[in-house]
């Protein structure tokens, strides 16, 4: 590890610090904002994911090494933390900082790809069942209880035992496809304590097509939750990956991700931990950050709700 | 009152078969065919033809799906090619180990999720609140494998407090007396039911904090303190009272958790649940255990709302008595 | 003159507000007396104070974001309720001084009974058996008038009615026989003919069981009708006290004057305009300077605007207004 790689890590957090400071004295303006950075951590959790955000971009500045490159196959094989590798390498002797830098790549587009999926699926479906009702309601929404009654890991267990290893595409559409049915129930409650307000009414009878009717009064008062289950949902996806590739059956090595990064290290815990500690850990720090945001979304975006 | 429960009931066997259903269209309608051996043969195709006559697969969709249901009622979810057992009797030493698992975990995320959650409450916005809200943040967002494996670590290895693994001591348990053996099991149950309580105490501490607040927000509890009624007396009697009612429904919603946390937790700790089973059988591609694992843990999950629902309706007096009609 | 049953001195309740925008002084400076036997209305439009001097004197205010200053007094049976231990302050809630709020049905419990919430009452203040307490509920709610009591005990609020529920909210804050009875606007959700009942109740109550009643409302005409005494406030203060009959006829206060205007009456002909008073009641963050009534006021000069009146005598007994005009009478006039 180079000194310019050195100097690279302490500019992206310096960017990540001044970013998540400059975001809350940019929208000082903003009522919303500041209800946002009322909390405590809210700051905080913005500046880690930027600079996890910054990492996983800047990948290859940040990595000193291929992270799929196995070095000195002996020397290099399970070492501790050094100054030439501060993290430490694996079982394959591979630099774990290297591996963890783009395995954020991986970990941070699964999370994020697989929750939009869901979300827009879940909040169709809701806006398709709270807003016709009737039949495509009751159909829609028995879906969902169906979806809900099964674990999301045993759907993904028998997609996986049905169709092998899937591409990461596939995986990721999995994902999201198992995911929609909470977001879903959600949009509909929206939906269904809007719709009978005074100015949708006064839409319809103004003749308006329901999409219309739909996106423009709507849509928009759904899409406070929306957003509030987007940032939860990237921290759940992470997490169902990781368990997925810790399984064997996630991300397809070499290819890191923080999952299969743990489930690599987890036979030689007890000799080399570095291995496991560290993606684990950075796992824990993102899906934090993203649940406190998630938290201080949820008080910033619905000023009804007492803020506990 | 009766009505409402018996539409209930039917709702949840609707929804069972119809999981039931899901994954019979799944197994039937994935490519590939069944009967991929675990090492790659290539299996003579006759062999192949008289094991799909054997087991019905030749019969058009329709009849095999009906004689699916009909073995499912009559408890054979099949045969398992990996094992070579049917999965019936590999399902009834496996669940056992993962209720217990399971049950232990949930009395353990309810106990010490609500107790937290009060203490949070009742100290909002001061410094125990702060501190227990990044314990519960931290508890909440860490992976329960993750956590498992650094627990393995520390209490297993280093510390040596308790087994790595295992749900009893391979060669001592059968030599125990009685005692030996509640105690033996306990201390391996130990970990991995704290594992996956920890992780779900986490969430319910946070819920429960917010549910408690909202209450003590209402202009009930303002009256109970014009009562002149102590603080201790109006948050353990009448906030949380109130505070109880959302938790039943965080119940229901914890089984499907739980579930998947024991496929996990069960792999670290070599835990031999129904999760282990559906998790090893994966790479066999084992699919009528995997699938036959997911109805009976969907089962579970519909079950577990079903009676968080009836338990709701019996706390909450207003859903128990109905609305009485206002009298004047 | 009797002594005062309650007497609260120079009482200022203030609240820190959210953006840093100051804090808002919603009590600033508030002194009443209270007599045995008598009821004491307070009236004024929302956002006056009337509410969270009536929550100040049981200490019900949330600590933050509000706090009662030091130098406020609230004295009762001797003592200054303001710097009373947490357990004579729980003595004092519900035994000695009772509460009654404004909507009945969220101010009571959901999940106990009607009849165990009026029996904690007694349990936790006379120490009551379960059985005697339940019995004393009874009582109570035979005392307010409740129709079939003995079924009643074991309902749940929702199952009632709101005036059915105000009643309950009324026995729970009459079984330990309190000295003082607070009601903050108790008959403002309730229908207009429930209201009467309720209004009847109190005074039937008041006659048997002898308690002082603090009415809060912004109602005149309940005003008129139940209270012996009227406390007029305005942007956190006492803007005019006098005994009702003296108030009705010769309010001295522009803003009462202005109040008792905009109320419709029968006796004027239907398409005559309703009377309003022009502006709106200032931020409690903000308050005008000099009197604070001065933007709003078709008497003012300049002296208003510089100087804040203090409470005057104005020659009726028992009848003081803050108010320049007190002192100075013949600048009465009108400004167009």
């Amino acid at each position: 590890m180079t000194p310019r790689h050195w100097a690279v890590l302490l500019a992206l957090l310096a960017a990540a610090a001044i970013g998540a400071l400059g975001l809350r004295a940019g929208t000082a303006g903003s009522d919303a904002a500041r209800r946002f950075f009322r909390h405590p951590t809210a700051a905080f959790a913005v500046g880690v994911l930027l600079f996890f955000v910054l990492i996983a971009v800047c990948a290859p500045l940040v990595a000193p090494y291929d992270p799929s490159a196995q070095l000195e196959i002996v020397q290099l094989q399970n070492r501790p933390p050094s100054w030439m590798h501060p993290l430490g390498t694996d079982l394959y002797s591979r630099d774990l900082l290297s591996r963890l830098v783009f395995g954020a790549r991986v970990s941070l587009a699964v999370g994020t790809l697989a929750m939009l999926v869901a979300v827009s699926l879940g909040a169709v479906v809701g806006l398709l069942a709270g807003y016709f009702r009737r039949w495509m309601d009751g159909v829609l929404m028995r879906l969902v209880d169906v979806g809900l009654a099964v674990p999301r890991i045993f759907l993904l267990l028998i997609a996986v035992s049905l169709w092998s290893q899937l591409p990461l595409a596939i995986l990721v559409l999995t994902i999201g496809l198992t995911g929609w049915f909470a977001t879903s129930r959600l949009v509909r409650a929206e939906v269904l304590s809007r719709r009978e307000l005074a100015y949708v009414d006064a839409a319809r009878a103004l003749g308006a097509p329901p999409a219309r009717v739909i996106l423009r009064h709507v849509l928009p008062n759904a899409v406070a939750p929306l957003i509030v289950s987007a940032a939860l949902g990237i921290g759940s996806v992470m997490l169902l990956e990781a368990s997925l590739s810790f399984l064997g059956i996630g991300v397809a090595p070499p290819t890191p991700s923080w999952g299969n990064m743990i489930a690599d290290g987890k036979e030689q815990i007890a000799t080399a931990p570095w291995t496991t500690l560290s993606p684990g850990l950075a796992i824990v720090l993102v899906v934090m950050a993203l649940n406190a945001v998630g938290d201080a979304l949820r008080d910033a975006l619905d000023p009804r709700r007492e803020a506990t | 009152m009766t009505a409402w429960l018996v539409r209930r009931c039917a709702a949840a066997i609707a929804i069972v078969f119809a999981v039931v259903t899901l994954t019979f269209l799944l197994i039937h309608l994935a490519p590939g065919t069944p009967f991929v051996p675990s090492d790659e043969r290539v299996l003579d195709p006759a062999v192949v033809d008289g094991l799909r006559r054997q087991f019905g697969l030749d019969r058009p969709l329709g009849v095999q799906y009906v004689r699916y249901v009909v073995a499912l009622l009559h408890g054979d979810p099949g045969y398992s090619f990996s094992l070579r057992r049917p999965i019936g009797e590999v399902l009834a030493t496996t669940v056992p180990n993962t209720l217990l698992l399971s049950g232990a975990a949930l009395a353990i995320d309810f106990l010490l999720g609500a107790a937290i959650g009060l203490y949070q409450a009742a100290r909002a916005r001061h410094r125990a609140d702060v501190v227990l809200g990044n314990a519960t943040l931290f508890l909440y967002s860490v992976p329960t494998f993750w956590l498992g494996l650094v627990l393995v670590l520390v209490f297993g290895q280093h510390l040596a407090w308790f087994p790595v693994g295992g749900d009893r001591n391979p060669v001592l348990y059968p030599s125990l007396s009685l005692l030996g053996r509640l105690g033996d099991r306990a201390w391996h149950l130990a970990l991995p039911a704290l594992t996956l309580g920890l992780v779900g105490a986490g969430g319910t501490a946070r819920f429960q904090r917010a549910a408690l607040l909202e209450v003590a927000g209402q202009d009930f509890i303002r009256t109970a303190r014009a009562k002149g009624l102590h603080e201790r007396r109006i948050w353990l009697v009448h906030t949380l009272r109130n505070a109880l009612l959302p938790l039943i429904t965080l119940f229901g919603l914890a089984l499907p958790f739980l579930l998947t946390g024991a496929v996990l937790i069960e792999t670290v700790f070599s835990w031999p649940g129904m999760g282990k089973l559906a998790a090893d059988a994966i790479f066999t591609r084992d699919y009528p255990v995997v699938t036959a694992a997911a109805l009976l843990a969907s089962v579970m999950v519909v079950l577990g709302s079903l009676v968080a629902d009836v338990l709701y309706s019996v706390a909450d007096p207003r859903i128990r008595l109905g609305e009485g009609g206002a009298r004047a | 003159m009797k002594e005062p049953l309650l007497r609260v001195r120079d009482l200022k309740t203030y609240f820190v507000t959210e953006r840093g925008r100051g804090t808002a002084r919603a009590v600033d400076g508030v002194s009443f007396e209270l007599y045995p036997g008598e009821t004491l209305g307070i009236v004024g439009e929302s956002g006056c104070g009337k509410t969270v001097t009536s929550l100040s004197i049981l200490r019900l205010i949330p600590e933050p974001p509000g706090h009662i200053r030091p130098g406020s007094f609230i004295e009762f049976e001797g003592r200054n309720l303001l710097t009373l231990s947490p357990p004579e302050l729980r003595a004092v809630r519900g035994n000695r001084i009772a509460m009654i709020f404004q909507e009945p049905m969220t101010s009571l419990n959901p999940v106990f009974t009607v009849g165990d919430q009026i029996a904690e009452a007694a349990i936790v203040h006379q120490r009551l058996s379960r059985r005697a307490a339940r019995a004393r509920a009874l009582e109570m709610l035979r005392l307010v008038g409740i129709p079939d009591p003995e079924a009643r005990l074991d309902d749940y609020p929702h199952q009632l009615s709101g005036g059915i529920c105000q009643r309950v909210m009324i026995a729970m804050a009459l079984v330990c026989h309190p000295q003082v009875l607070i009601a903050d606007e108790p008959t403002t959700a309730l229908d207009v003919t429930i209201q009467a009942q309720i209004l009847e109740l109190l005074e039937r109550l008041q006659a048997e069981l002898g308690m002082a009643i603090m009415l809060i409302t912004h109602d005149l005409g309940i005003v008129a009708g139940s209270a012996d005494r009227v406390v007029v406030m305005y942007a956190g203060q006492v803007v005019e006290t006098a005994p009702t009959p003296e108030l009705f006829t010769r309010a001295q206060h522009p803003y009462t004057e202005g109040l008792m205007a905009s109320v419709p009456r029968l006796d004027r002909p239907p398409a005559a305009r309703l009377h309003s008073i022009p502006g709106n009641v200032p931020a409690a963050t903000d308050w005008p300077s000099g009197c604070r009534f001065h933007p709003r006021c078709p008497y003012a000069w300049d002296k208003c605007r510089a100087e804040e009146p203090p409470l005057l005598e104005t020659g009726g007994a028992g009848h003081t207004a803050r108010c320049w005009l007190v002192a100075e009478p013949q600048r009465r006039m009108r400004r167009s």
